[in-house]
């Protein structure tokens, strides 16, 4: 049993606040206060329906949390319905209705405001922007120094621009419209900082690639640079596992991570962060007839030889059968 | 009020003793009949009702006697108690912990309301009832980290976590086994621990640390470490070692008894919410040789751990000295008899 602290919450309201994005404003059901949490805190989102044909299917995803940390009465997700989604976004945005409920999990921070830091700088592509509004947030109420630097493909498809702009300032929030050929002019932004600043990037992963490779051109320290990125977990061939004490066999689908398939056969694996990064759902290799591909970033380069220890919510496996210890 | 606190000194005339019912709950650290190191975490769950582990913060007989001493170890030097600047979200954060817990855990002996950031707090053992704004510094007597811990047990150490470590950023620490707190502020995880022998090569620290960075709220963890004392004295400080190291050459046969302590502390981890730091309350228990032999199974056990005690080890709890004469005491009561695994009393 997965031994996770969860709340259940119930959706109080959806609010469209972009071409493609949904604001869920969600409650406790049992009326106590939701946990503080820190800015850049991500929950997992547990939503449980029933597929076209009827059958009962479990969705699973991190969203980060954008309302205030200093409110505990309602958390608030924003979700953009991606195009190849692997049934999560489009369920938050297709199926989900206010009333419903849903299970999250506690607050998980993997991507916090270094308390340090001098200045902060904050980079956002797309629906990056979510872990940022929490944590200015918690910055404004201490009189932190930041800045937001925002780019957004088009004026209806960025969301919260105006509320950014707005509650903060222009000379605070910098917005940087794709559509309308406004760029960034990173090098400016990165050369011209007093010691002790620190860079946060989120969005797409070649977003991210970029300006770490241009701070750490630019003389940055890398404890100074910080990146999250909604990874969902890799795709690739199905393949066939074995859980040895369960004695069940099964394929992985192409777009079904281990962890998914584990849970699809109603048996409960340890997990956490859903993302390769936090170790809770490490699990023993009993025989392994190929290939681990280890998509992680938490076990050590011996781990990964040896064979032994494979991370079920993002790595993949290449072969005959993956026997698993569960 | 439920607990019948003693009036006892850990200093001067040691007046210090533990009652039948503190003995038997005394956390007796060890399992097996020898001791090595080991990252020994286990999930902070409720244990037996009446154990050290009932409650996630205990209070114990000797509560208002170590508060006592802990005002005149500040009043005397005042760097016991340190927070640099980014921590103070991490010190209301453990403020609403620890008020938590003890309302929740002794409700006839502290009581908390909440009225959004308005709170009232009242310690019936200490006599204190005291308003306050939650969040407001200006509102209390102290930082809020000096404030709860002044009304609380044991040393408590706030973690600041960035760049995939921990950083020892605040404290109050005033019953510590040997180490310094004005000393390893600002450390991290690796270089507090610099001192502590053959860990560092069986890879402890690397994986401890792993496993504490993805510690998550909700889900505390505990160990115990352990070491000795002569004399119950709690503060045995590197900046009072004059005072306590001398100590250490006054063990006779006839002494061992009353003045050689078991000092045993119950570590436990917290996520913190709101600062996402990490506290580490030290709970520090003390049991004389002569209070530990009144059970059988310990003082045969722990006979044979202080035997066979690797002498690295010996060497850094700062046992050397005396180990002889008390294992030769001890061994009295060691009749070579089996022990049952576990540190219950059988």
């Amino acid at each position: 049993m997965s031994k996770n602290v969860e709340h259940p919450v119930e959706v109080a309201a959806i609010t469209p606040v972009a071409d493609t994005v949904k604001r869920f404003h969600l409650v406790s059901v049992d009326g106590k206060p939701l946990p503080y949490f820190s800015g850049g805190s991500h929950v997992v989102v547990t939503m449980r329906g029933t597929d076209a044909a009827g059958a009962p299917v479990v969705y699973r995803n991190p969203y980060s949390l954008m309302s205030s940390p200093n409110d505990p009465g309602h958390y608030e997700i924003s979700v953009l319905r991606v195009l190849d989604s692997r049934g999560g976004s489009h369920f938050m945005h297709d199926r989900v209705k206010v009333g419903d409920r849903l299970i999250l999990s506690n607050p998980v921070n993997l991507f916090p405001v270094n308390g340090t830091g001098r200045k902060h700088i904050f980079v956002a592509g797309g629906i990056g922007i979510t872990p940022f509004m929490a944590m200015m947030d918690g910055l404004a109420s201490v009189g932190g120094n930041f800045e937001l630097h925002y780019g957004f493909r088009s004026r209806s498809h960025g969301a919260y621009w105006r509320e950014l702009q707005e509650r903060y300032g222009a000379n605070r929030v910098n917005l940087y419209c794709e559509g309308e050929g406004q760029m960034i002019d990173v090098d400016h932004l990165l050369e011209h900082q007093p010691l002790g600043t620190n860079l946060y990037i989120c969005g797409p992963a070649a977003m991210i690639a970029f300006f770490t490779d241009k701070a750490r051109l630019a003389g940055w320290p890398e404890e100074n640079i910080h990146s999250e990125q909604f990874l969902a977990p890799p795709s690739g061939k199905p393949f066939l596992v074995r859980l040895q004490k369960s004695k069940i066999e099964f394929m992985v689908g192409e777009h079904q991570s281990i962890l998914e398939a584990i849970e699809a056969h109603n048996i409960d694996a340890n997990f956490l962060c859903r993302g390769g990064a936090c170790g809770q759902c490490e699990t023993s290799v009993c025989s392994a007839d190929g290939e681990i591909q280890h998509n992680d970033h938490y076990l050590t380069d011996d781990d990964r030889q040896s064979g032994k220890k494979i991370m079920i919510c993002v790595s993949r496996f290449k072969g005959g059968e993956l026997v698993l210890d569960l | 009020m439920s607990i019948a606190f003693k009036k006892e000194t850990f200093r001067d005339d040691f007046t210090f003793r533990n009652s039948p019912a503190a003995i038997r709950r005394f956390p007796f650290p060890f399992a097996e009949d020898s001791y090595m190191y080991s990252v020994n975490i286990e999930p902070h769950v409720p244990g037996k009702t009446g154990s050290v582990f009932e409650h996630p913060i205990d209070v114990d007989e000797h509560y208002v006697s170590e508060m006592e001493d802990r005002a005149k170890v500040l009043a005397e030097d005042p760097l016991r108690c340190q927070a640099l600047p980014h921590m103070m979200t991490a010190q209301w954060d453990l403020l609403e912990l620890l008020m938590e817990c003890k309302s929740k855990s002794y409700p006839d002996i502290f009581t908390l309301t909440r009225n959004g950031d308005k709170w009232h707090w009242v310690n019936k053992a200490l006599g204190i009832d005291d308003k306050f704004t939650f969040g407001d510094t200006s509102t209390l007597p102290y930082e809020p980290m000096e404030y709860i811990t002044r009304q609380s047990q044991g040393d408590f150490a706030i973690l600041d976590q960035r760049d995939n470590n921990l950083w020892m950023d605040a404290g109050m620490v005033t019953t510590q086994a040997d180490w310094s707190l004005d000393f390893d502020i600002g450390m991290n995880f690796f270089e507090w621990h610099g001192p502590v022998p053959l860990a560092h090569q069986m890879g402890v620290f690397e994986r401890a640390l792993k496993f504490m960075l993805n510690l998550q709220h909700g889900q505390p963890v505990r160990r115990f470490n352990w070491t000795m004392t002569i004399n119950p004295r709690l503060d045995t400080s590197p900046e009072n070692y004059h005072k306590w190291g001398p100590d250490r050459t006054t063990v006779t046969p006839e002494n061992v008894g009353g003045k050689v302590h078991l000092r045993v502390e119950l570590q436990s981890f917290f996520r913190l919410p709101r600062s996402n730091a990490i506290v580490f309350p030290i709970r520090c228990y003390l049991i004389s040789m002569q209070e530990l032999v009144t059970i059988p199974k310990w003082g045969r056990r722990f006979h044979r751990v202080l035997k066979n005690l690797h002498p690295e080890l010996a060497d850094y709890k700062g046992l050397t000295r005396y180990r002889p004469t008390v294992v030769e005491w001890l061994s009295q009561y060691d009749d070579g008899a089996p022990t049952s695994p576990g540190w219950d009393p059988e």
